[in-house]
């Protein structure tokens, strides 16, 4: 595959446009799952040589930081770094399930790919991933699918222990008040510690004990978990 | 370009045939008029038709499809929106697999519907045959028949640019329309896994479209299941082609 005379291509045409050389978006994004909040959203413009995370590929400190806490500060901060920009926590706060955002005005810039990151909870460490999609050039409306993520880095024991933190085990919080506790913890026998697509959660029907403190009536998905709506002026 | 083209011929017929009509009768000419040669008959332009064939398969391990319902509508139209609540036809057709409220939806140009239950592995072509200025969008929406609402499709698939031989084809994901509650109990399932209740008015589930968690069954864990691991499924759980025959 041979991007690159697409790439000069598009360059060109950029310069040519002059005071167009700025891509402005607007974006919206919907938590498509029954049952799982995201943590504050961080929607990244960037080039091709920044990525927030790739699948096979190890965690970053940074993206450990996201998928066991929600802290995106670290990540966003590395967008900044790279001279990218970018919308930290794009709902204002948690985003419930099935909640959809108001359409936000994103002024990209130059920047070519997008990314897009939260952590699902209640999780030890999955994450809702977009990996650099490329930005059209077309004005037009595109629907983007995301896929939840495991971020490799935490055992998925599903015991709800307020462990955020990176490299401390357990899931922070159940946002919808639906964990349970006492759990004697899910035996999680992967070996995968690269960033891969989560195998989902298992839960048990057992609020106050049983295996997992998450309740697999209601914190379990299929993938897609979230759809990103690209509107290109 | 050629489709208004097409559309304009008709028009300027009837304009043409007007403005002769109107010149003839203001004439005040008191010569007997000359046998006129029967003016041909402006053929009625025939109204041309779009047929789209639009075949389905089950790609799921146990979970037959309700009959398919295509529905062909305006480009404002959603059959559903994720997130948002979801129309009663739709709950009906997510709850039971009964898709007839369809058919007098005003939004809804026409509604061709499957014979029958499409089982696992098997496919369905069910064949819409349109005028041309009704082609618009089409949606398509099948019951996964072994849960308790859970339904696939296509949502508002623009084919205004499919060209005739033209083909186009995509996987579907599950989607749950959030009205009732996926218990999984006996009683609730209208498939043959249960042969419960089909379509309940009641609303205990979350009341928004989402994609659909997957079911449990009792072999996973959820005790009351009347599924077994057989049923459970995962994305995408139908292929959909549709291309313009005619």
């Amino acid at each position: 595959m041979n991007l690159k005379p697409l790439y000069s291509a598009v360059a060109l045409s950029t310069l040519f446009a002059a005071s167009a050389s700025a891509a402005e978006l607007e974006i919206s994004l919907v938590n498509l799952t029954h049952g799982n909040h995201f943590t504050p959203v961080l929607v990244a413009a960037h080039d091709t040589d920044t990525q927030l995370f790739n699948a096979g590929d190890m965690a970053s400190p940074a993206l450990q930081k996201m998928a066991e806490g929600g802290d995106i500060a670290d990540l966003d901060m590395a967008v900044a770094d790279a001279g990218g920009v970018s919308i930290a926590n794009l709902a204002g706060g948690l985003m419930a399930p099935g909640q959809k955002t108001t359409m936000m005005e994103f002024d990209t810039q130059t920047m070519t790919h997008l990314s897009v990151v939260a952590m699902v909870l209640p999780t030890n460490d999955a994450f809702i991933g977009l990996n650099s999609w490329m930005i059209p050039t077309t004005p037009g409306t595109y629907t983007v699918n995301i896929n939840a993520y495991d971020a490799g880095t935490e055992a998925n024991d599903e015991i709800i222990n307020g462990g955020g933190m990176p490299g401390v085990p357990g899931i922070p919080a159940a946002p919808g008040g639906d964990g349970g506790s006492n759990a004697t913890g899910v035996m999680d026998a992967s070996g995968n510690d690269k960033v891969h697509v989560h195998p989902g959660v298992l839960g048990d029907t057992d609020a106050a004990g049983g295996m997992s403190d998450l309740d697999s009536r209601i914190h379990r998905w299929l993938n897609p978990v979230a759809r990103l709506t690209v509107t290109v002026k | 370009m050629m489709i208004s083209n097409l559309n304009r011929g008709p028009l300027k017929l009837l304009l043409c045939a007007g403005i002769l009509a109107a010149v003839s009768g203001c004439s005040d000419n008191d010569n007997p008029a000359p046998t006129p040669d029967p003016a041909p008959a402006p053929t009625p332009a025939p109204v041309v038709e779009h047929t789209y064939a639009v075949t389905v398969t089950n790609l799921t391990a146990n979970q037959p499809l309700s009959p398919v319902a295509v529905l062909a509508t305006g480009s404002d139209y959603f059959a559903w929106q994720t997130g948002e609540m979801a129309s009663l036809a739709l709950e009906t057709l997510a709850e039971s697999g009964d898709s007839s409220a369809y058919a007098d939806m005003e939004a809804v140009t026409m509604l061709a519907t499957g014979t029958g239950v499409i089982m696992p592995g098997m496919s369905e072509t069910i064949n819409i045959t349109l005028a041309e200025a009704d082609v618009d969008s089409l949606s398509v929406l099948s019951m996964l028949v072994n849960t308790n609402d859970a339904f696939t499709g296509l949502n508002r698939y623009s084919i205004a640019g499919l060209a005739l031989d033209e083909s186009v084809s995509m996987t579907a994901n599950a989607y749950d329309a959030g009205t009732e509650a996926n218990s999984e109990f006996k009683g609730t399932i209208p498939g043959p896994a249960d042969s419960g209740e089909g379509f309940n008015a009641e609303r205990d589930d979350v009341d928004y479209v989402y994609i659909h968690p997957g079911v449990i069954s009792a072999d996973d864990g959820l005790a009351d299941s009347v599924l077994d691991a057989s049923h459970r499924f995962d994305n995408p759980v139908v292929s959909i082609s549709i291309s313009r025959t005619e």
